[in-house]
Parts: structure tokens; C-alpha cells; sequence
């Protein structure tokens, strides 16, 4: 029997304003427990809620990235339910006229297949505190600092068909949040969260399979193991002759598996109604054009302009356009040395190998994008070579300097003086009469030898290029 | 001295006969006397009334006086005040200290109005007769068997027996001017956005509007200065250019066309109340008024629709009342469920658990298309049928209430006898607009009112109307004896 998967994900990002949605409390990550709370975030009575404008900035901003169909009129609904960390025993959330529509997006698997997933909906909504059950000795504890932060919840239609394309999805909206500047991206502290929408068909169904919903997934490699794992226990309970049910399961990363939250699925009734404390948003173009005005080049576009405009490999291209941060620090480089290829080989290779090895982000480089140009254009006035580039490199990272003071300090600029290079070969043929005469009589493969030998003599300092040409000539006229 | 307009207390501050501490201190004075049987005031905030009254009187005497500075008011318990409790009427807020102070509070002081306390009501508002405080029924200063209206009985009952100078109210379906009609004062309800709601404990969001409970219309015009007016923290707020309500006080009447409903004078209305209503046109119309009948055709689904909206918004506003954060907890919580139902359980009063109720049904899964967007589709029929009217007539008039005051414990075994109380009074929120209560009349020695209606924004021709009513009657100028 082959089974097909199918996916959908609901993915809140805490949107990086300032201030929350509806107050003028602060929303930085990690402050003491409830001092980022204020007499709305608290719910007390008569307190009314106030619309951040920048959080509509930014819902529009990412609708439009995704060519979604941008609400002239949302509105704003009352989600009701009771929880401790929910202070108005509502949440403030759009049910029937979300700021952004039907959208789409396109993956790219790792063959290099691209493939379109459409985006139901975004809607803009407040987060819920947190409670905290640890160290209060069986009560629990509440943080409303979280209360009212701004999320964008976007859905994605039932169109991905494996936790590979699933991962794929969300790292292409991570690249997108992270381009438009909308949020931090940062998934282990939950400034975005994922839930999917998991069910199984045999291979030929036109009807979905009953779905199962997973929540608390939080990081990129936890939602591809998440899912695999509940596509197993679904084949293998209807293949054991039992049935899915619609509920909603918590992943366990330490134990790599779903259960089941609640025992009976109770179906909430969250008993929606439009928000009478806030007016519809009205948006019209204008402010459509305002925002589209500030927006950054998005990876697609970047990523074809760096095939046009650098001439770099659809690949190259795509490695350095994953990452905004990435992307910038790439067109400074060039900027700096002028040669695009040797810049994305030493910005993809060298530089993203010292990133990896030391586990840091690319602004925490500690080799910036001007050095690493300056180092390429050394390279290219012939002031040092390739390989002693390398060196210096890995000095700049080690935060000796800068370039030409490393070079300088270290003896590495490269000698071009004929004289000097000159006596150098000189000094070879004389110490290797053996290979000197293999290669007189024929046997070419020895002239590499003899260049090496130049070149270490130098201790790599040695233009290769003038070694090679003298090194010839010397041969051949003796 | 207590019983003059503040018009008339503001010349005696300024001609120096006395000054807004001792005003302050003899409306104090009448209300230790008088309170413990009216139960106007939940709280009395003496100490702090003579110290806004010595401001106020440095301020006169710096010259720099407006015409609120140094006049004593009463509050309803539904806006938030810092120092001193708001309980909104309810033993779920028998603790509730605001740490910040609602907008009409705060510009009513900045005019330097002097708060000498904080007035009874129904709980949350939520009541038409004043019986549902969990801090008592107040009593009529008419009559102290009969109840002075709801929700702002307190309120209502402080203007009449000269407890305040004026005091503030709120109005969701009738509940300025129903208390101002059986306590035979002046009542506005503006139009909805006219006032802050910021600091105002809501009922129902998208009806509730702050207002004026005065001894005259040009009273409620000088206290509608000082509170209305566009403010960033209410999103539903009217950003109107500031406005002088009472610039046309003084106007003529002459070519005003008057609306009479035909659905309010139907062969229903009490015949005593029907035969002063014809007084009260008769005064304006040889003031230069004209008088038509108009249609309000959708007013029969006034009650029904209103008590689907209200309740519905009330279910999710009172949500945030659940013991965990501030106000009533239940003793000794076994879990959170228990912490909910039983503090639920035990803080709010019957009327305001059936409303919750009838909220939370309207709501729900299945029947929400027949509830709550029925009644949001009605709400748009009454809109749409004063919107018509408007069109022939200027303002309409009616009755307020359809009788005098009743007894206590009358109607408060039925919830939709009580509920019918608001008849006239309700169509008037759901279509946002502004409407008036005015004295115009007593009946076995109980005043009752009459109901102007305006279009949107015209509060300053209502009060022009009611000011050259007033200036030819003397029924605003009645005192009951107390």
C-alpha cells in the first residue's frame, strides 16, 4: 500500500514592534516576569484597546511578499475562551476579514525541484501570557509580559505532501520574515511556532484523510521529525485497522512523539464576535504604496539578480540569498573587491566554514565584509596569493588586524622583485641537479616538483605565475 | 443654596456669597444626613472634595475660574477613580482600587469640578430600577417606597435631593434618562463617540456612552464642555473639532419641526403621561415649533435586539472578572475551575449572571446567525428609520419611560417586565444617536419626563430645545422634599 501525506502548517511569528498590538507596553524578550504589562495587558476594567499602526505595516509588508490579496477592510473578532495567562478571557484576533488573503509562495526542495504552496489566510492576533508551573510548589505561576505581543498567524492550504517540503515551506517564510524585518525568526524562543495540520490518504484519494493537529514544534528539525513520526503512527493505526481522530497532539522532542492533549476532544466553542472596541481597519492604496515603497528586495528577486547582475551560479546565488544578512555582507564584499565570483567562493566556502566551525551568525562574523574585500583585492593586485590569503584570513578571524597590517607584520606580501626571484631559482636548480636532468630529458611531470620547491623556499611568498615562467626559461636555456 | 442650577452656584462663587469650600462642605454635610436613607453614595470622598475645593477657590481668586471650577459633583461608581474603590455596583469589585482615572473624571477635574463621591447604581450597569446593587437599592427622594431608576439611580437620586451639584451617568439602553425622567431632572445621552469611554467600566461596548445628570439643560450643556471631545485612548472615540454646546442655548424656536413617532403615542401609552407630553408640545409649538408624525416602523425590535447585542458583549466584558488578577476571590480554591465558578459564582448578582447567560447563548455555535446577526441586521433597520425621519424633522419627541416611578420590589420578579422599561429609551443607543430626558410634569406627585431625540451630533440643538422649554416651564426647577 503507498500512502501520500498531507500538510498544513499554522505558523504564528511575534512580529518585532516596539510595543504590543493594543498597548504601549514594551515587548523585549527575557525581562522579569510581568514588568512589561500595563492596565490593558492586565485587563483591568474601563481599559480599551489602541491599534499599533507598525503591526498593520508589517501584515501588509508580508502580504504583499507573497502577493497576497491585501484586506481593505479587516476586522477585528473576539476569540473567547478562559485561561489564566489570557487576562480578558478573550483573545483579540480576525476571523472572517483577516488583513491578508490567498497567497502563495514557492519552495525549492534540495534536488532543485520548485514547487508553489498557497497561503490561505494571515491574520494579525495578540499572544497569551505564559504560565509558569515550575518552582511555585504545585500553583502556578503567571508572566503577562507576553500578553498582547502582535502575532501574524499564517496558514498555509493543505498543499505540502512530505516533512521535507514542510521544512522547506518554513524555512522559505523564515527568509521572508527575517527580509522584510517583521520578526526576529527565532524559534527557540518562540518568536515563531508551528503547528501542522497532519493527515494520510492511500495514493489516488481525492478526499483527505481525518487530520491530526500538532502543536509546540520549535525548531526546523523537530518539524520534519514530528511529522514523520505522526505519518508513521497514523499508517500504521490504519493499517492495523484503526481509525484517525480530528484531536491535537503535543510533540516530545526528547522522546520523538505525539500525544494526544486531551484525552476527549472537546470541540471548543470560542463563540467569535467582531471586536466592539475597535473600528474596522480601513487600508487604501496609498498606504499599500507606502509600504511596498520600503520594501527590501525579497530572496527571489535578489536571488536572479545575483545570477544577472554577479554572474554567479543559480546555486551560489541561492546559498547567498537564504539569509538577508548573508545577501548584504555578500554585496559589500563585492562591492569592496569588485570580483563576484572569488567573493561568493570566499563568502560561501571559507567564511560560512569559519561561521559553522564557531557556531556564530553571520553579524556575529568576526571577520567583516570590508576586510574580506580588501583581502580579495589583494589577491587580485598580486600582493599576495590565494593560499597566503588563507593566513591572513585566519588571522583577521583571530583579530590581529586588518589586512595590510597582517600582511605587512608578517612578512606575506608577495615577491614579484625578477632579481630576487631570479637568485631563488637559481638557488633551486642548484640544489636539485637529479630533477633537473629527469626534466632535460623529457620527463615534464618533474617541472611541478621544481615550482614547489621554489615556492616553499619563498615560504609561499613567490608570485607562482613568475616562478614558473623563470623557472622555464632557466631550464630550457641551460 | 443647594438647590440652585450651576449657573447659579457659579455667580454666587464669583460674587464671593461662598466659596467652594464651604459649598463643598454643606453639600457634605446633606449627604451624611440624608445618604444613610437615599443610598445615593457608595463612597464619600470628603477629604478629598475640600481639597480640590480649597484649589478651586485659589484658582477663582487667581481669576482664572471656568464655569465648572468649584462646583461639586457626584460620579457614577462605574468610572474608574485612583485612591478611592470602584466597584461598579458589584461585590465582584467590593476591592477595586483603579490605579489610573477614567477620561470624564479626569477632564471633569481638570475643569475643576469638585468629586464628592463616588454614586450607586445597578450592577454593571446592568439594571433599570437600581435594585441590583450588591450595595442596595437606592430610594427615590420623591417617594422613599419607589425606586429612582437604573442603572445611574445614585446618580440621579443625588441631583434631585441636592446631594450634588451634578453628576455623571452612563446610558447603554436608557440608563441616563429613565432615572433622570423618575427623578425628575435633566438627563443627555450623547451621541456614541461623543465621550471617552476610556475608564469606564463597559457593559456593552458599542452602546455605552457617558453623560450629564443636571438640575437644567444648561447645566448638562456646560458638563458636556468639559467631557466630550476626541481621545487617543478610545478607539471608537469621535475625532470632532471641539464643539460649544451651549453657543445655542439661546436660539429660537421658531420653524423647529418636531417628530412625534407614531409607535410612542400609540392607544399603549398611559394617558396620564400622554396628556402631559401634549402639554409639553403645546409650549414648544407657541414657542415657534411645528409639530408632524413620523415613522420609526422597526422600534417593536428595539427590546429584542438590544437584549441579544448587550448581553452578547457583556458575556465577553465581564470575562476579565475571574479572580485571578484583582477583585472577588472565592475562599480556599480547590483548583483553577473551581477558582472560576465559585469567585463567578459568588460575585456577580443574579441579573448579571443571566445576562452573561443570555450573552454567552447568543454567541454560541448554531445560534449565532439567529441571535447576535439578526439583531446587528435589526440594529441597521432602526438605524436606517430615524436616518429617514431625520429627514422632515429636526428632533423627535416622546416619552422617556412609560410611567412614573415604581415601587421597590415591583418589577423585579420578572426580567422582561423590567426590560420593558427601556422601550422607549433603547432604539436610541442602537442607532447611536443622541437623546435627552426633561422634566415635564408630575403625575400623583412623581415627575416624569419627556425623550428628545436627535441625529447624529445634535446635542446642541436638543439642549436648545430643552433650555427654551426650561425657560418657560419650572418643572426642571421642582424639589422633591427630603
Amino acid at each position: 500500500m503507498t500512502w501520500e501525506t498531507v500538510i498544513g502548517l499554522e505558523v504564528h511569528v511575534q512580529l518585532s514592534t516596539q510595543s504590543k498590538l493594543f498597548s504601549g507596553s514594551a515587548t523585549k524578550f527575557g525581562a522579569e516576569p510581568n514588568t512589561q504589562a500595563n492596565i490593558y495587558d492586565l485587563a483591568l476594567p474601563g481599559t480599551l484597546p489602541v491599534m499599533n499602526k507598525e503591526v498593520l505595516r508589517m501584515a501588509v509588508s508580508f502580504g504583499l511578499a507573497i502577493d497576497a490579496e491585501i484586506g481593505k477592510r479587516s476586522v477585528f473578532d473576539r476569540k473567547n475562551y478562559f485561561y489564566p495567562d489570557l487576562p480578558k478571557g478573550y483573545q483579540v484576533s480576525q476571523l472572517d476579514f483577516p488583513t491578508v488573503g490567498k497567497g502563495s509562495l514557492t519552495i525549492e526542495m534540495e534536488d532543485g525541484t520548485e514547487k508553489v504552496i498557497g497561503v490561505t489566510r494571515a491574520h494579525i492576533e495578540e499572544d497569551a501570557g505564559k504560565s509558569l508551573h515550575e518552582d511555585f510548589q504545585g500553583m502556578t505561576g503567571i508572566d503577562l509580559n507576553r500578553a498582547g505581543t502582535p502575532l501574524l498567524e499564517i496558514v498555509s492550504e493543505p498543499d505540502l505532501r512530505s516533512a521535507k517540503e514542510a521544512v522547506a515551506y518554513l524555512k522559505k517564510l523564515h527568509s521572508i520574515i527575517l527580509y522584510l524585518g517583521i520578526s526576529d525568526g527565532n524559534m527557540a524562543q518562540g518568536s515563531m511556532r508551528c503547528d501542522a495540520n497532519v493527515s494520510v490518504r492511500k495514493k489516488g484519494e481525492t478526499e483527505f484523510g481525518t487530520r491530526a493537529e500538532i502543536k509546540n514544534i520549535n525548531s526546523f528539525r523537530f518539524v520534519e521529525k514530528a511529522i514523520n513520526h505522526e505519518v508513521e503512527r497514523q499508517i500504521d493505526l490504519i493499517e492495523d485497522g484503526g481509525r484517525v481522530v480530528q484531536e491535537t497532539r503535543l510533540y516530545d522532542s526528547e522522546l520523538n512523539e505525539t500525544r494526544s492533549m486531551r484525552s476527549k476532544e472537546v470541540a471548543n466553542d470560542y463563540r467569535y464576535f467582531p471586536e466592539p472596541d475597535l473600528l474596522p481597519v480601513v487600508i487604501d492604496d496609498a498606504f499599500i504604496a507606502a509600504v511596498k515603497a520600503t520594501m527590501p528586495e525579497l530572496p527571489n528577486a535578489k536571488r536572479a539578480r545575483f545570477v544577472s547582475e554577479h554572474g554567479l551560479s543559480d546555486y551560489d546565488a541561492g546559498v547567498l540569498t537564504a539569509d538577508r544578512a548573508m545577501a548584504e555582507y555578500f554585496e559589500t564584499v563585492v562591492s569592496t573587491c569588485g570580483d563576484a565570483k572569488l567573493a561568493a567562493n570566499w563568502v560561501s566556502v571559507d567564511l560560512l566554514g569559519l561561521l559553522n566551525k564557531a557556531d556564530k551568525s553571520i553579524a556575529e562574523s568576526p571577520v567583516s565584509p570590508e576586510q574580506l574585500g580588501t583581502l580579495i583585492a589583494r589577491i587580485k593586485d598580486n600582493t599576495i596569493s590565494g593560499k597566503i590569503a588563507k593566513t591572513v584570513f585566519e588571522a583577521m578571524a583571530e583579530g590581529e588586524g586588518d589586512v595590510d597590517q597582517i600582511i605587512e607584520q608578517k612578512g606575506l606580501k608577495q615577491v614579484t622583485d625578477t632579481g630576487a626571484l631570479e637568485s631563488l631559482v637559481d638557488e633551486v636548480i642548484t640544489a636539485n641537479p637529479d630533477q633537473v636532468e629527469q626534466f632535460r630529458s623529457g620527463k615534464e611531470q618533474v617541472f611541478g616538483y621544481l615550482v614547489g620547491q621554489a615556492m616553499k623556499l619563498s615560504k609561499g611568498k613567490a608570485n607562482p605565475g613568475q616562478v614558473n615562467k623563470l623557472l622555464r626559461e632557466k631550464l630550457n636555456n641551460g | 443654596m443647594l438647590s440652585k442650577t450651576v449657573t447659579e452656584l457659579a455667580s454666587a462663587l464669583d460674587r464671593k456669597e461662598t466659596s467652594a469650600v464651604e459649598l463643598t462642605q454643606a453639600f457634605l454635610d446633606r449627604i451624611q444626613q440624608l445618604n444613610p436613607s437615599i443610598n445615593a453614595y457608595i463612597t464619600v470622598t470628603a477629604e478629598q472634595a475640600l481639597a480640590q475645593a480649597a484649589k478651586a477657590d485659589a484658582i477663582r481668586a487667581d481669576g482664572k475660574a471656568g464655569p465648572l471650577t468649584g462646583i461639586p459633583i457626584a460620579h457614577k461608581d462605574i468610572f474608574c477613580t485612583t485612591d478611592v474603590l470602584t466597584t461598579c455596583g458589584s461585590k465582584m469589585l467590593h476591592n477595586f482600587i483603579s490605579p489610573y482615572t477614567a477620561a470624564v473624571v479626569e477632564k471633569l477635574e481638570a475643569a475643576g469640578a469638585v468629586m464628592l463621591g463616588k454614586t450607586n447604581m445597578d450592577e454593571f450597569a446592568m439594571g433599570s430600577s437600581n435594585e441590583t446593587s450588591h450595595y442596595g437599592a437606592v430610594r427615590n427622594p420623591w417617594d422613599s417606597e419607589r425606586v429612582p431608576g437604573g442603572s445611574s439611580g445614585g446618580s440621579a437620586a443625588a441631583v434631585a435631593a441636592d446631594l450634588c451639584a451634578m453628576a455623571t451617568g452612563t446610558d447603554t439602553g436608557g440608563s441616563i434618562r429613565q432615572p433622570a425622567s423618575f427623578c425628575g431632572i435633566t438627563g443627555l445621552k450623547p451621541t456614541y463617540g461623543r465621550v471617552s469611554r476610556f475608564g469606564m467600566i463597559a457593559f456593552a461596548s458599542s452602546l455605552d456612552q457617558a453623560g450629564p445628570l443636571t438640575k437644567s439643560a444648561e447645566d448638562a450643556a456646560l458638563m458636556m464642555n468639559a467631557i466630550a471631545g476626541t481621545d487617543v485612548r478610545d478607539s471608537t472615540s469621535l475625532d470632532l473639532p471641539a464643539e460649544d454646546f451651549t453657543a445655542k442655548l439661546g436660539d429660537s424656536l421658531q420653524g423647529l419641526k418636531v417628530g412625534l413617532p407614531v409607535q410612542h403615542f400609540s392607544k399603549d401609552l398611559n394617558p396620564a403621561v400622554s396628556n402631559l407630553l401634549q402639554d409639553a408640545i403645546k409650549v414648544l409649538e407657541s414657542l415657534g415649533a411645528t409639530v408632524k408624525e413620523v415613522d420609526l416602523p422597526n422600534n417593536h425590535l428595539s427590546v429584542p435586539s438590544y437584549y441579544v447585542i448587550a448581553p452578547a458583549e457583556a458575556s465577553a466584558n465581564l470575562s476579565r472578572y475571574d479572580g485571578v488578577r484583582y477583585g472577588y476571590r472565592c475562599e480556599d480554591p480547590v483548583n483553577l475551575e473551581d477558582l472560576y465558578k465559585r469567585s463567578r459564582g459568588e460575585g456577580f448578582g443574579d441579573e448579571v449572571k443571566r445576562r452573561i447567560m443570555v450573552g454567552t447563548y447568543a454567541l454560541s455555535a448554531g445560534y449565532y446567525d439567529a441571535y447576535y446577526k439578526k439583531a446587528q441586521k435589526i440594529r441597521r433597520l432602526i438605524k436606517e428609520d430615524f436616518d429617514k425621519a431625520f429627514e422632515d424633522v429636526d428632533v423627535i419627541l416622546g416619552p422617556t419611560s412609560p410611567h412614573t416611578a415604581f415601587k421597590i420590589g415591583e418589577k423585579n420578579s420578572d426580567p422582561v417586565t423590567m426590560y420593558l422599561e427601556d422601550i422607549y429609551t433603547i432604539a436610541v443607543n442602537l442607532a447611536g444617536l443622541p437623546g435627552m430626558s426633561l422634566p415635564i410634569g408630575q403625575i400623583n406627585n412623581l415627575p416624569i419626563g419627556m425623550q428628545l431625540i436627535g441625529p447624529s451630533l445634535g446635542e446642541a440643538r436638543l439642549l436648545n430645545v430643552a433650555h427654551q422649554y426650561q425657560l418657560n416651564t419650572d418643572w426642571h426647577q421642582q424639589r422633591p422634599e427630603v
